[in-house]
């Protein structure tokens, strides 16, 4: 295996562990501030691609796709924020649990009532694609660095906002003790109204944004949101930089793990028996990687609070 | 008993008119991420039902939702409760193998319109048992012959780790007689395929085969007209069915697919069968579709000549496959799997719709390797 | 407001009734159904006891519940093709006789248990709700990339599998079978809420510092819980294969896991009859929505959603007028 194609493939899982970020920082976020296990954000994620989809089709304008994306995405999270979320907050993590799967299920076939049941089309932009030649002679297609890009823009946006700004003072302390920013007189309702919607904003832009390398489909949310909660788990709940961490580090072990392990078997297996071993391995990886991160330290990288 | 007697007796002496209601139980999926096949074999079903003007056959359709435990559920609900004489509708392999092996052996009666796996086209193969569509394999060993014929003598493979994944692999690997560059098995329902791209870039292959069906093969044709490689690209036709071809887009213009079926074949009933689905369903049929007319219509073929309850009779009227298919010229081989031509398509853009035409030939009057281990 | 236990003894009665009336009117799909509901009410008393006595929420009891499909579909394949079973040293021959295939099913599932348990049990909160559920994954993707048993095809089972003295091909006796069981595993669990170890589990689950202090150990209550928990679940996943005369890698689905989770939330948490008036509501909504609409996930989702908010205490509380336990 050359460096070049070593470097290309760390590219590769960059990427993906950036979009996984964007997933993740929303999960981890709501789950920080309001100690909600949603599992309905990979709906979001969906919701986001569907409406990026229609609307690149009628208008043919990606940049109004993104945007249409983000506001569908955040209607929707406050939307199901005011309707049902807001009543989970005092409720244990398994009633969580089992309102959010419900949501899955209304979102997934409410999806295909409306838009029907085949993949709807949603393509890069032309500015953005093809390849471009990077320093040493590798090509690699612009649209994922842009992505790296939007990625790491997103996660100084949110440092910035978490930081600097008054919404993250409260945001910050409201995972430190609800009871006390409310009788500080901040209200309560609508700042969670506001998170939660942020988090669908970032799940919907992930959806629009990768929608368009992949199929925009019913369920396509389900795998991303399984990933996300291995990121968040790994990085301990609640924590933007174990999210951002834990993204990196899923995204550069899935893609690794599936280059590198059937290579591995193969210098002791037979080649067919090497690839599927190392294949089914490569598939079990991230979530190898979760347990023994777990085991290691039961809340996490930079958990605080189980 | 006497009456019955009898009634078969006139029966036989006329049977298309005195017949008894037959009662079809159809189990697809119609909820959930593939249902656009299962709807798509519907919806080519009940045209052919309808046309047939008969009203003495009553379907019941239920969803699998792709589950097999719901798959075999409903098997036991349509044989036990509904008693039908005839199944038909699964589209997908592994719900094939939990239901079929036991629908036969209650005497029941299954035509498949979709799935081939292939223990049930080899030793597992029973007289009850009708593919109507393909056995897994033969589109798969359609792409490596016509990689024979363009030429290609340098090629990476890849497939989703998973049987029917491994059966594509070998399928073309049977056929084809140049290198193999490499071979990457991916994982089921992965959407992110730049690794492999970069592998196949990197490989020095003059040729890509790959069975990737439903949204995993969308995102890999997006993805690889993105990156740059150019390399050409070949694969069974459940990447370019004419569900999900417009939700590829413009990066599968171009690109060679296999199939049994298009919709310019050049024959009176295929003509017919594409003019009037578009005139009920207002879309283009896709080769699902034609599948569920063909098995409709084998059907409705042999339903004319025996009633299902007279099993022997109703098995040769079935075996002979005298009806017109879509696909021109249909008969079945000794394991009840069809005979038929595997024809090279290429993605074109008619009008404002990516569709498919025919460029030539891959297999003539091709059977499957199976066929030798069934003993019926 | 009715009592708890005359709720359960028309369950019961119902469970005795309906599929012996369905054997005179000949409706032998009724008895399917039911046998079901049975199956899938044993997979969730195994998971209540974790859950509802223990207060671990398990997203992984899929693993269990394929474990036990996966004992019965190797071991009856076996058979089946008359190939023996290569256990390294030495070989075994594969065996269509139930009580053996729940013995291995309820042996390999409550080991998998202690192995998962001694790691999972580490974390708390939504980490052992994620862990369990990484668990779940890892075992699912093994499954689908095991060819040697058929990956994401499964294993068909031609014959369902004998048991002494019964025919079991026919629906009334194996649904008496599965009936027997589920009763078993339900006294079981109710001797084991009178029983001290119960009493400290349940103390443990709301407030594990006291049980410390009189010298328990909470992580063995909770470890010994959950192995008792795995391996009824895991028979039930034994009896399901052989209801289904299949087994596939969806048993070890995540859905699958949550499924278990959504019968003992619309039953009850914590109830001894909690799970099976869940898997019936469940069997039945899922028989008479799908027949209703394409769409009915959507329904169920609606209804699901109208419980956790409005009945808590699931089916019933609704009945009772009491909550039932917090977990």
């Amino acid at each position: 295996m050359s460096t070049l194609l070593l470097i290309e493939q760390i590219l590769n899982g960059l990427q993906f562990g950036v979009m996984l970020f964007l997933m993740s920082a929303g999960l981890t976020l709501i789950f920080g501030v309001m100690g909600l296990i949603n599992l309905a954000h990979g709906s979001l994620y969906m919701v986001g691609a569907f409406a990026a989809a229609a609307v690149a089709g009628a208008t043919g304008s990606f940049l109004l796709a993104l945007i249409t994306a983000l506001a569908a995405a955040a209607t929707a999270g406050a939307l199901v924020e005011i309707v049902v979320i807001r009543r989970l907050y005092r409720a244990t993590h398994l009633d969580q649990v089992l309102a959010t799967f419900a949501l899955i299920l209304i979102f997934s076939e409410g999806t295909r009532w409306v838009f029907g049941s085949f993949p709807l089309f949603l393509d890069i932009p032309d500015a953005l694609s093809g390849p471009v030649s990077l320093p040493g002679g590798i090509k690699y297609p612009l649209y994922r660095l842009a992505l790296i890009g939007i990625g790491i823009l997103v996660a100084l946006g949110l440092w910035w906002l978490t930081a600097r700004t008054r919404l993250g003072i409260q945001i910050r302390a409201g995972e430190n003790d609800r009871e006390m920013i409310a009788a500080l007189g901040v209200d309560i309702s609508r700042l969670y109204t506001i998170v939660f919607a942020l988090g669908a904003a970032l799940a919907g832009l992930a959806g629009a944004l990768v929608g368009a390398i992949q199929s925009v489909q019913i369920g396509m949310g389900e795998p991303v949101l399984i990933l996300a909660f291995v990121v968040i788990v790994i990085g301990g709940i609640g924590s933007i930089k174990g999210a951002f961490v834990g993204a990196l580090l899923v995204g550069l072990t899935d893609t690794l793990g599936g280059i590198f392990l059937p290579e591995l078997f193969k210098l002791f297996m037979e080649t067919d028996a090497a690839t599927q071993t190392g294949s089914a391995l490569a598939s079990m990886a991230v979530y190898i990687l979760m347990s023994l991160v777990l085991i290691w330290r039961p809340t996490g990288l930079f958990g605080a609070r189980a | 008993m006497k009456q019955l007697m009898l009634a078969a007796a006139v029966g036989a002496l006329s049977a298309a008119s005195v017949m008894a209601d037959t009662k079809i139980g159809m189990i697809t999926t119609l909820s959930g991420g593939g249902a656009g096949l299962g709807i798509d074999v519907r919806d080519g079903f009940m045209l052919a039902i309808e046309q047939s003007g008969r009203s003495d056959i009553e379907v019941v359709i239920e969803d699998d939702q792709r589950k097999p435990d719901i798959a075999v559920q409903l098997a036991d609900k349509m044989i036990q409760s509904e008693k039908v004489d005839v199944m038909t509708g699964i589209i997908w392999s592994n719900l094939a193998m939990a239901v079929v092996p036991a629908a036969v052996n209650q005497n029941v009666f299954y035509l498949s319109p979709n799935a081939g796996p292939s223990a049930l086209a080899g030793k597992g193969c029973h007289p009850n048992y009708f593919n109507v569509a393909w056995q897994n394999d033969n589109l798969h060993e359609g792409a490596g012959a016509f990689a024979n014929t363009a030429g290609y003598g340098n090629s990476f493979i890849l497939a989703p780790n998973y049987p029917a994944g491994k059966d594509a692999l070998t399928g073309y690997k049977r056929m084809f007689e140049g290198d193999i560059a490499g071979e990457i098995f991916t994982q089921l329902g992965q959407t992110d395929y730049a690794a492999e791209i970069a592998q196949i870039r990197a490989s020095g292959a003059d040729s890509v085969f790959f069975f990737l069906p439903g949204g995993m093969g969308i995102s890999f044709l997006k993805q690889y007209a993105d990156s740059g490689v150019d390399l050409p690209v070949v694969g069974p036709a459940f990447s370019f069915d004419q569900g999900i071809l417009q939700a590829v887009g413009d990066a599968a213009l171009g690109v060679v697919n296999t199939s049994q079926w298009n919709k310019d074949i050049d024959n009176p009933t295929n003509a017919a069968f594409v003019e009037s689905f578009g005139a009920k369903y207002g879309r283009l049929p896709s080769l699902y579709a034609s599948q569920g007319f063909d098995t409709a219509n084998l059907l409705l073929s042999a339903l004319d000549k025996a009633a299902p309850s007279d099993a022997d009779a109703f098995r040769d009227a079935l075996r002979a496959a005298e009806f017109d298919s879509t696909r021109g010229d249909f008969a079945f081989g000794p394991n009840q799997h069809p005979i038929q031509t595997i024809y090279a398509r290429e993605v074109v853009r008619e009008g404002d719709v990516l569709t498919n035409k025919i460029i030539g030939v891959a297999l003539e009057n091709h059977s499957d390797v199976y066929a030798a281990d069934c003993k019926m | 407001m009715i009592a708890e236990r005359y709720i359960n003894a028309v369950v019961l009665l119902g469970l005795l009734v309906v599929p012996s009336y369905a054997l005179m009117v000949d409706e032998p799909f009724t008895i399917t159904l039911a046998t079901r509901a049975v199956v899938l009410a044993l997979a969730a008393v195994g998971l209540n006891i974790a859950l509802g006595t223990g207060g671990l929420v398990s997203l992984g009891h899929a693993v269990f519940f394929g474990l036990g499909g996966y004992a019965m579909g190797i071991l009856a394949f076996h058979a089946q093709t008359y190939a023996p079973l290569s256990l390294g040293i030495f070989e075994i021959g594969g065996t269509k006789s139930m009580p053996i295939i729940w013995l291995v099913a309820i042996v390999v599932s409550a080991l998998a248990a202690l192995a998962i348990g001694l790691l999972s049990l580490r974390t708390s909160g939504v980490y052992f709700i994620m862990i369990t559920l990484a668990f779940g994954q890892m075992f699912y993707y093994f499954a689908i990339s095991w060819s040697a048993y058929g990956g994401e095809d499964g294993l068909s089972i031609y014959l369902r599998n004998d048991f002494p003295g019964l025919n079991t091909l026919q629906p009334m006796p194996f649904f008496g079978l599965c009936l027997a069981l589920l009763c078993l595993a339900l006294i079981l669990h109710w001797r084991l809420l009178l029983s001290p170890f119960g009493l400290a589990l349940n103390a443990a689950r709301q407030a594990p510092q006291r049980v410390e202090t009189v010298g328990l150990n909470p992580m063995r209550l909770r470890l010994v819980a959950f192995v008792i928990s795995g391996a009824v679940t895991g028979l039930a996943g034994a009896l399901f294969a052989d209801l289904n005369r299949f087994v596939s890698p969806t048993m070890f689905s995540w859905q699958l896991s949550g499924e278990l989770i959504v019968l003992i939330i619309i039953g009850g948490v914590g109830r001894l009859f909690g799970p099976v008036l869940g898997a019936i509501l469940f069997v039945v909504l899922e028989h008479w929505l799908g027949a209703v609409t394409d769409f009915w996930h959507v329904w169920l989702g609606v209804i699901l959603l109208l419980i956790v908010l409005f009945a808590r205490g699931g089916l019933l509380g609704l009945l009772t007028g009491k909550e039932g336990p917090h977990v």
